[in-house]
């Protein structure tokens, strides 16, 4: 601290304040800035016009109603054919699996961290939880091709193990963290005095976390499943290695499936730039886009007026 | 009260903590169902992955395919990586977060922004792929390259360090920048010589995360710029191997892969991204009990 006064001191200049040069560098510095803080808001205007110019081209040769309904998908034959239904059936089930999965795991911890777990115990867990979250996707593909897959392979006695239920459980892993840290910052937002009421009143601990904390935090845990979701449905390269990649429409969790992101992954490369193919490619990326950043919109305004409710 | 009435209630308060025992064993069943598979998981990768590490491994570059010698092209590739990650997101990132938090003017202009970090933050990685083949790749003519591929991972990362940073300036408190504009210092001038110092820490957390996060993508680099490659990149503009992207090709296209030799990959790359993780986690913890120290 005191380094640290001696340092403001020594930053006294001689000249009169406030200078010419002075002056003029301060515009500059502000208009740099305020380029960089603008940069976000460019590049997702620039993702959003790159899409749509290089994906709408296709609907000249499909319209959008057979692209989103019919299931066939034969990009490379003669006509080609492009028909996405089963890529965002897939895609759903697959987002559905984890999130029955990670939904009440998360709240549960959630709740555990937040009201039950002693302090030493809560710092203990947050981390390894934290970790879970930097665990990269492909790690987790490749050990759900490895170690998982073979498991629910002779669980469920199935032809391969590589289907949507093995997707969707490492998926529950990869939005968990999302779910268990923001779920758990919404319950602790949740004031004091709620809690206090409520025990007052002779309600136990379990009853004043199921029937108070919970719902009074109720914003919170949306959007936090929201955010799940959007992760789940957006992840790639786990769902490209373990969801089996068949393209038909799934009739049960446990048939092999692919998913709209794990296609684009596998078939961008082959492309030819600019073709049908690639076109219908980047209008994949587009319903994507659409479905995500929709998620993403209404859980920022969730979460927006949660932190209002309790400002 | 009748004597008969005392009992009932006697048994409501046994079944309602009955209830809530069980509840408890509930909750902390959910936690235990997200960290021994995690742990496990953890555990396996480092047991099965370090017969596979030894010097050759780490140093060598691949031959025949990945079948024999080391990975150390795709060590070197995910290093670039990291290095233009933070050669082009550590700036810009810092520069946005001080324009939003020392000089924007709260409004609807500001709200846009913020919408546009937390739905930048959400935008699938096989998008941000795609955006950097049509942007990078193919509209500036950077062609399938180191520099494309490092721009795309700078985009995702951006608004982790913005948001980062922005938290750790939040953190400076307003007195140190009154005494040193009280001083004659300009506004330039206090936050690169006073706050800037002050909020150091808590941005190089946020920049260990946006990193390593960055390291273990595959999808979008799958687009823009690897190459399953023995050869080192020499300049910005060749392809290049990275170690998430070799781990792909590796489980995923080469048979008669030995399995040691994937869980070694596995654990190289884990190793890394934990080692961040864990470096970024204990800087908070440090700055927690820093901040509470001076009573912030």
């Amino acid at each position: 601290m005191h380094s640290q006064a001696i340092e403001l001191t020594s930053m006294r200049e001689s000249k009169p304040l406030r200078s010419r040069p002075k002056r003029d560098r301060e515009r500059l510095v502000r208009i740099v800035l305020a380029i960089a803080g603008w940069m976000t808001v460019v590049i997702l205007a620039l993702i959003m016009i790159m899409l749509f110019v290089e994906g709408l081209p296709i609907f000249a040769v499909t319209n959008p109603f057979s692209f989103l309904f019919t299931s066939q998908w034969f990009p490379v034959s003669d006509p080609p054919v492009f028909g996405i239904l089963s890529l965002i059936i897939g895609s759903l089930m697959i987002t559905a699996t984890a999130l029955v999965i990670a939904i009440p795991l998360g709240i549960g911890a959630a709740a555990f961290l937040a009201e039950i777990a002693p302090p030493p115990l809560r710092e203990a867990i947050k981390p390894v939880i934290e970790l879970l979250s930097g665990i990269p996707s492909i790690v987790l593909g490749f050990v759900g091709f490895l170690l998982l897959a073979p498991a629910i392979q002779r669980i469920f006695n199935l032809d391969s193990g590589l289907n949507g239920l093995t997707a969707g459980i490492l998926l529950a892993f990869m939005c968990l963290p999302t779910i268990v840290s923001i779920s758990e910052d919404a319950l602790s937002a949740v004031p004091r005095e709620y809690k206090e009421a409520s025990l007052a009143l002779g309600a136990t601990r379990w009853q004043t976390i199921y029937r108070v904390l919970i719902p009074a935090a109720r914003p919170g845990i949306v959007a936090s499943v929201m955010l799940g979701m959007g992760r789940a449905i957006g992840e790639t390269m786990t769902v490209l290695m373990v969801s089996g990649g068949r393209l038909a429409i799934p009739s049960f969790i446990t048939d092999p499936m692919s998913a709209m992101t794990a296609r684009i992954a596998i078939e961008i490369n082959n492309a030819v730039f600019g073709g049908l193919q690639y076109q219908a490619l980047f209008a994949i990326g587009i319903v994507l886009f659409l479905i995500t950043f929709s998620i993403n919109l209404v859980a920022d305004l969730v979460l927006e007026k949660q932190r209002r409710r309790y400002a | 009260m009748s004597p008969t009435s005392g009992k009932l209630e006697g048994r409501r308060f046994r079944s309602r903590n009955a209830t809530q025992t069980a509840a408890f064993i509930f909750l902390s069943a959910c936690v235990l169902l997200i960290l021994v598979p995690v742990l496990y998981i953890i555990i396996y990768i480092i047991v099965n992955g370090a017969g596979a590490i030894s010097w050759d491994f780490l140093t060598q570059l691949p031959k025949q395919r990945g079948l024999q010698g080391g990975i150390f092209s795709a060590i070197v590739g995910s290093f670039y990586l990291m290095v233009g990650v933070v050669v082009f997101a550590l700036p810009v990132g810092i520069m946005a977060a001080i324009y939003l938090h020392e000089y924007a003017r709260q409004g609807p202009l500001v709200r846009l922004i913020n919408l546009s970090i937390v739905n930048l933050a959400g935008v699938p990685s096989i998008i941000y792929g795609l955006f950097g083949l049509s942007f990078f790749v193919l509209m500036l003519k950077m062609g399938s390259s180191l520099l494309a591929a490092s721009l795309t991972l700078s985009c995702m990362a951006l608004p982790v360090v913005v948001t980062a940073s922005r938290e750790a300036l939040a953190t400076v408190p307003n007195s140190y920048r009154e005494g040193s504009l009280a001083l004659g210092a300009s506004r330039w001038q206090t936050i690169v010589r006073v706050v800037l110092p002050q909020a150091w820490p808590g941005i190089l957390t946020g920049l260990v995360l946006a990193v390593s996060r960055a390291a273990g993508e595959t999808a979008p680099i799958l687009i823009t710029g690897t190459a399953f490659t023995a050869i080192l990149p020499t300049s910005l503009f060749d392809q290049f191997n990275a170690l998430p992207y070799h781990l792909y090709v590796v489980a995923t296209q080469i048979p008669n892969m030995p399995k040691s030799t994937q869980w070694g990959i596995t654990l190289v790359l884990l190793v890394m991204v934990l080692l961040f993780n864990l470096t970024a986690i204990i800087l908070r913890i440090r700055l927690r009990a820093q901040r509470k120290k001076w009573g912030l």
